[in-house]
């Protein structure tokens, strides 16, 4: 099957993304659960040992408190109360820290620190997948156990106000509530007043049991200014405040033999260095949590708070409660809450936890048997058998009082190696569907790989020997074989597959298709054989230049480094420093161009020591297009990558991303701070001029008019989002969602999307060749510059330089390196590529989770709606990666005279450059499937990598089309 | 014959620069308290600096490799000399200004940025100076392709080469987490320079000894 380069090119990367899809599917686990889908029942309880069995022995403890009221401030991170910040701007709830009756510790939340499996995690007790944050953006209500669906089945009535995350996942469980949305993140003040509005009323009447606040304001501030911003004290201060309130009130309630009211202030997640989460930094998983009520003794003085898992917090709760706990509950209850308690009751608290535990065990591990945890268990339920009976015979000496302790330590341990236990299991991963995806991904590289002398040759013809492969005996052999080991393993006791419950006609299909790619495979190997046998002096001949090398060394040297988290971390830091090399080279290249007869250097290093006096000797000079004079051409040229060198050391200082370095200042932070508003409005309406200048030079009339009254109403909309400034608006206006400015621009898009297309289209009917080409590269800019205004809109006001950087430096690299230095399309498509990487980390990006905009999804948007939110924040992440490769169609389009095959070879490329870390990366997952960092490094590096991938192949669908157009026409 | 003479005398030569380097790293333990090459960093890369410069000039000048001067005047002599303090200079800014823009912060710390570029520059401009003497046009000729015209030309490209592809790699391990004291900025990369040069002074004799064969010299 003949296939050129192009089409080929876009199949493989589809076939990547099927099978990286499925090797995603199988890598993140689905979390333990009990394989029972009903819920905990008072039941369920153990019978106290010892007590017979009568019909009180099973039954559920005594709730400790009567009301709860907890008090969630999204990323308050725990030295917000603990550390000096504490001490500050929450003197009230420190105050009760040192000398109160309360008990604190620090609640290490689990990775990923989003919102949403934070709350899961509070209320099921369970670990949530990383798959959770996938779907954090619509929250389907909670079905699984819970502690809200317990209490409110135990007749509680709970009240609620804040994030409406809440209200999705717990439908009909409030009595009471009010939803905030949490998505405009620009708003700080009236998502906490939304919530505090309620308070002082709810305080006073007494319909309630349970009262949850959930308080957003902390975590805005975090997102836009920073953990250290003058925002938060003002905030901390306000929640302060709040926590007095309700304490003073719970307090006044309080009366002689009731039971004592209980106020918990927890945070759902930390808040990094630069105010984000979602990663596994110490400063976002580590959380106050602060248990208020006249129940504890009362403290003589600040002692380090304990550590323990956030999801101890959930067992305790629902134990404080007299609630049973939920099914899928990890955690244990935390000892110091109950030790006022008699011990008795304090040895049945225990009981029922480790019961629950045992329970989940036996469910979700096949080999419980085995585990430390259960045995100790066994052996601390029977020590409390044989101290029950003491007891119950009313021995009350000493003795029985040290053999209780003992009894209580027993059971302490036995609940917290069952719980590390159940924490371990979420590491359970599907290997049939992994290794399946790994070894589809695997074929696909070895294909694009075995076809390189092809695909990159004058005719850019791919011959896929497929046709002759589906007749061959090995092929039906492999289908066979395959199929018996899909029928083996499905049916061979193993973990839940999702490969097994597919239809059988799918998982044939795949079948079918892996066995024809293997034999493809054989075949070509067997084709390239003899050659690479007859000619072993190829080699010599096909001499690399030292910018060959250069790429070659970096992108096999970039692969090879995400083998290491550090370098994951700071991957930014590897593309920046290759693309400083790469512009050496291109500095050496040129400096060898200009200066034919004094070539100068293998070295970089002499660059500048060039004699000023050098003289004309350049032999050959392309045609001028900018009605330049030679020599200046020559420094043009030359300036070239000094200027392009500055412009990245620039960029580079704008956004600090990463991990050890993010906390550094950086130059988007100081524009964004507020105090230096002016100066932003200036630099983001020169970056606009700048982006006008260069954009319009290939469009026509019309477009350009659009162009620039699109660019204005980017301008008029981050005015009324209250970005920047109009020079006449001096007082501050209201802040606005500039929802009109936004659909004004998107007007404009359209608009000159539409005219490119329309060009396109035209250029297919036109008869004359120059005429129709001229159109072609007409339309396709006018596609381009349609992007950028979109992207323009998208982009934060501090980021518009970076936009501009990037369309300066295309120009002047199309200009006088790419056009005039004669690199063939292989080699400027890998200088895209690595431009466009380095983009998407000078945008502020990383690979974490954190760092991705959503606030995105919102411009121009009244309310969240999925689809147009997931297809902006997805285009404003990688619009550095997607602009150069539109850059780079519409250069290699234009270049139709010396690169006939430009567009198959550039869109071959595209796709290798891409394969190749992304297969790299899934066969190294599947390696370091049990290394510490592969929930916080490993895997949202995945994801990103599995969107870079799916990025590309719509980018390559273009690439495609473009260049069918072209083949379709003699 | 005439070639063994020459690659004895340079291995010879690249063997007293490479114990001068050796010798930097040992001795100032005994002038200097608690010297260290991590500790006292600043200390050790300009002990490094300063022996290669003294030994590089000595050697050369014993051996006569500098290109023969036309005039013998001491005007001549000195304009020679004030013109390698520039070019050393020169080199030091630019070595500089590139490490900028590799990313090494602009202010603070620019005392190490600084001494980083002092001591590239002792390990490739002052050969330069030593062998070539002030001339760009010789410079710019070693450095072209093909361009060597005698063993100690090819002995330039490459320990030039070496020290500065050594200082590039020294900077890949900046990233790691390892929080090991070699990491602080600039060791890893001094130490990649001085490693680099070192490859270079040991490779150039043998690479040269290997190829002999096909090193066909141009006459001066």
């Amino acid at each position: 099957m003949k296939l050129s380069s192009s089409v080929f090119a876009l199949l493989c990367l589809m076939c990547e993304i099927v099978s990286i899809a499925l090797f995603l599917r199988g890598f993140f686990p689905v979390p333990v659960k009990s394989s029972f889908s009903d819920k905990s029942k008072v039941t369920d309880f153990p019978a106290e040992p010892q007590t017979g069995s009568g019909p009180n022995s099973s039954k559920a403890p005594v709730p400790l408190f009567k009301r709860v009221v907890i008090v969630l401030i999204d990323a308050l991170r725990e030295d917000f109360v603990f550390g000096s910040d504490g001490r500050r701007f929450m003197p009230y709830t420190r105050h009760v820290v040192e000398r109160g009756s309360s008990h604190s510790f620090i609640a290490k939340a689990r990775p990923p620190t989003v919102t949403m499996p934070r709350i899961k995690a509070l209320t099921t007790g369970s670990i949530p997948g990383f798959i959770d944050v996938v779907m954090n953006l619509n929250s389907p209500a909670l079905l699984e156990d819970n502690l809200i669906w317990q209490a409110k089945s135990a007749g509680k009535r709970i009240i609620f106000y804040g994030d409406d995350t809440w209200v999705r996942l717990f439908p009909k469980h409030f009595m009471e509530h009010d939803g905030t949305t949490s998505f405009f993140v620009s708003d700080y003040t009236e998502v906490d007043n939304n919530v505090t509005r309620h308070l002082d009323g709810t305080l006073k009447r007494d319909d309630w049991d349970i009262l949850i606040l959930h308080y957003l304001g902390l975590d805005h501030i975090g997102h836009i200014s920073g953990p250290h911003s003058s925002l938060i004290g003002p905030k901390l201060m306000e929640m302060d405040d709040i926590i007095k309130k309700i304490h003073a009130s719970l307090v006044s309630k309080e009366s002689e033999g009731t039971l004592p009211n209980l106020l918990v202030l927890c945070g759902d997640h930390g808040m990094s260095e630069t105010g984000s989460h979602g990663g596994s930094s110490e400063p976002e998983i580590n959380t106050p949590l602060v248990l208020i009520s006249p129940a504890f003794r009362r403290k003589a003085g600040f002692d380090e708070p304990g550590v323990l898992e956030q999801v101890d917090l959930t067992p305790t709760l629902a134990l404080g409660l007299g609630l049973p706990i939920s099914k899928n509950s990890v955690g244990h209850l935390i000892p110091a809450v109950f030790e006022e308690l008699s011990l008795r009751e304090q040895l049945r608290l225990l009981q029922i936890n480790g019961h629950q535990l045992s329970r989940l065990l036996q469910d979700s591990n096949p080999t419980f048997h085995k585990e430390d945890g259960y045995e100790q268990f066994r052996v601390a339920e029977k020590s409390h058998g044989s101290w029950m009976q003491l007891y119950v015979d009313g021995n009350t000496s000493e003795v029985l009082n040290n053999m209780g302790k003992k009894v209580l330590k027993q059971y302490l341990e036995a609940l917290k190696a069952m719980s590390s236990a159940l924490s371990k299991q979420l590491g359970k991963y599907d290997m049939y569907s992994m290794i399946m995806g790994m070894i589809f991904t695997l074929q696909v590289l070895f294909l694009l790989l075995l076809a390189m002398p092809e695909a990159l040759s004058r005719e850019a013809v791919v011959d896929v020997p497929l046709a002759s492969s589906l007749l061959s005996l090995p092929f039906y052999l492999l289908c066979l074989f395959g199929s018996a080991l899909h029928v083996l393993l499905c049916t061979s006791a193993g973990g839940p597959c999702y490969l097994c419950s597919l239809p059988w006609v799918l998982v044939f299909s795949v079948i079918l298709l892996s066995s024809a790619f293997t034999c493809a495979l054989v075949s070509m190997v067997a084709r390239r054989m003899p050659t690479s046998n007859k000619t072993p002096t190829k080699g010599s001949d096909w001499t690399l230049s030292e910018l060959d090398v250069l790429l070659l060394i970096g992108t096999v040297g970039h692969t090879l480094s995400l083998a290491s988290s550090s370098f994951i971390e700071e991957e930014h830091q590897t593309w920046y420093f290759l693309l400083n090399t790469l512009c050496l080279a291109i500095f050496q290249d040129v400096c060898r161009k200009y200066f034919k007869e004094q070539r100068h250097g293998d070295e970089e290093d002499k660059g500048p020591l060039l004699p000023s006096g050098a003289e004309e000797g350049p032999s050959f000079f392309p045609a001028v297009e900018l009605g330049m004079s030679p020599g200046s051409e020559k420094w043009l040229a030359l300036a070239t990558p000094l200027l392009t060198l500055t412009c990245c050391r620039l960029l580079r200082s704008l956004n600090q991303t990463g991990v050890q370095w993010a906390h550094l200042p950086d130059f988007g932070h100081w524009l964004f701070s507020g105090d230096h508003k002016a100066f932003l409005s200036l630099l983001a309406a020169v970056s606009l001029v700048l982006i006008f200048l260069l954009v319009q030079r290939h469009c026509s009339l019309v477009s350009k008019i659009a162009l620039a009254l699109g660019l204005l109403g980017v301008y008029s909309y981050r005015a009324a989002v209250g970005n920047v400034l109009f020079p006449w608006q001096h007082s501050s206006r209201a802040v606005s969602k500039g929802t009109v400015e936004a659909r004004f621009v998107y007007v404009f898009v359209l608009g000159i999307l539409f005219t490119g297309v329309k060009d396109l289209l035209r250029s297919q009917v036109m008869s004359s060749a120059g005429d129709s080409g001229r159109l072609k590269s007409r339309g396709l800019w006018e596609v381009y510059s349609g992007v950028v205004l979109l992207v323009a809109l998208l982009f934060r006001a501090h980021n518009l330089p970076t936009l501009a950087c990037c369309l300066l430096i295309q120009t002047v690299m199309a200009q006088f390196i790419w056009k005039k230095l004669h690199y063939d399309a292989a080699q400027t498509t890998i200088m895209h590529y690595w431009f466009g990487q380095a983009f998407f980390y000078f945008q502020g990006n990383s690979n974490n989770i954190g760092t991705v905009d959503i606030s995105v999804g919102f411009v121009g948007l009244e309310s969240y709606v999925e689809a147009p939110a997931i297809f902006l924040t997805a285009l404003s992440t990688y619009a550095g990666p997607l602009l150069w490769a539109c850059h780079l169609l519409c250069f290699l389009s234009s270049q139709r005279d010396r690169a006939v095959m430009g567009l198959g070879h550039g869109s071959y490329c595209f796709a290798l450059l891409r394969s190749i870390p992304a297969v790299f990366y899934v066969v190294l997952v599947t390696g370091l499937r049990y290394h510490l960092f592969i929930w916080s490094v490993f895997s949202p590096k995945l994801l990103y990598e599995a969107m870079h991938t799916l990025i590309n192949t719509a980018v390559c669908l273009f690439f495609t089309f473009m260049d069918q157009e072209r083949s379709a026409r003699p | 014959m005439m070639w063994d003479v020459e690659i004895r005398g340079m291995a010879s030569a690249h063997a007293i620069v490479a114990s001068s380097i050796f010798m930097a790293t040992v001795m100032p333990a005994v002038f200097v308290e608690n010297f260290s090459v991590y500790g006292s960093h600043m200390v050790w890369l300009y002990c490094v600096a300063g022996s290669v410069a003294v030994v590089n000039i000595t050697v050369f000048w014993l051996l006569g490799i500098s290109p023969p001067t036309k005039k013998n005047t001491l005007s001549y002599k000195l304009n020679r000399l004030f013109r390698s303090c520039l070019y050393f200079l020169l080199s030091c800014l630019f070595f500089h200004t590139v490490v900028v823009l590799y990313g090494a912060p602009l202010l603070e710390s620019a005392l190490e940025t600084f001494s980083l570029a002092v001591l590239l520059s002792t390990l490739t401009t002052l050969r330069c100076l030593c062998v070539l003497g002030p001339n760009v046009q010789a410079w710019i000729r070693v450095f072209s392709r093909d361009g060597a015209m005698s063993v100690w030309d090819t002995s330039l490209q490459i320990t030039t080469g070496c020290s500065v592809i050594g200082a590039w790699l020294g900077a890949f391990p900046i990233p790691l987490d390892w929080d090991r004291p070699w990491q602080v900025w600039p060791i890893s990369c001094t130490l990649g320079a001085t490693t680099g040069f070192l490859t270079g002074l040991l490779a150039a004799p043998v690479w040269i000894h290997w190829h002999r064969k096909q090193l066909t010299y141009k006459l001066k």
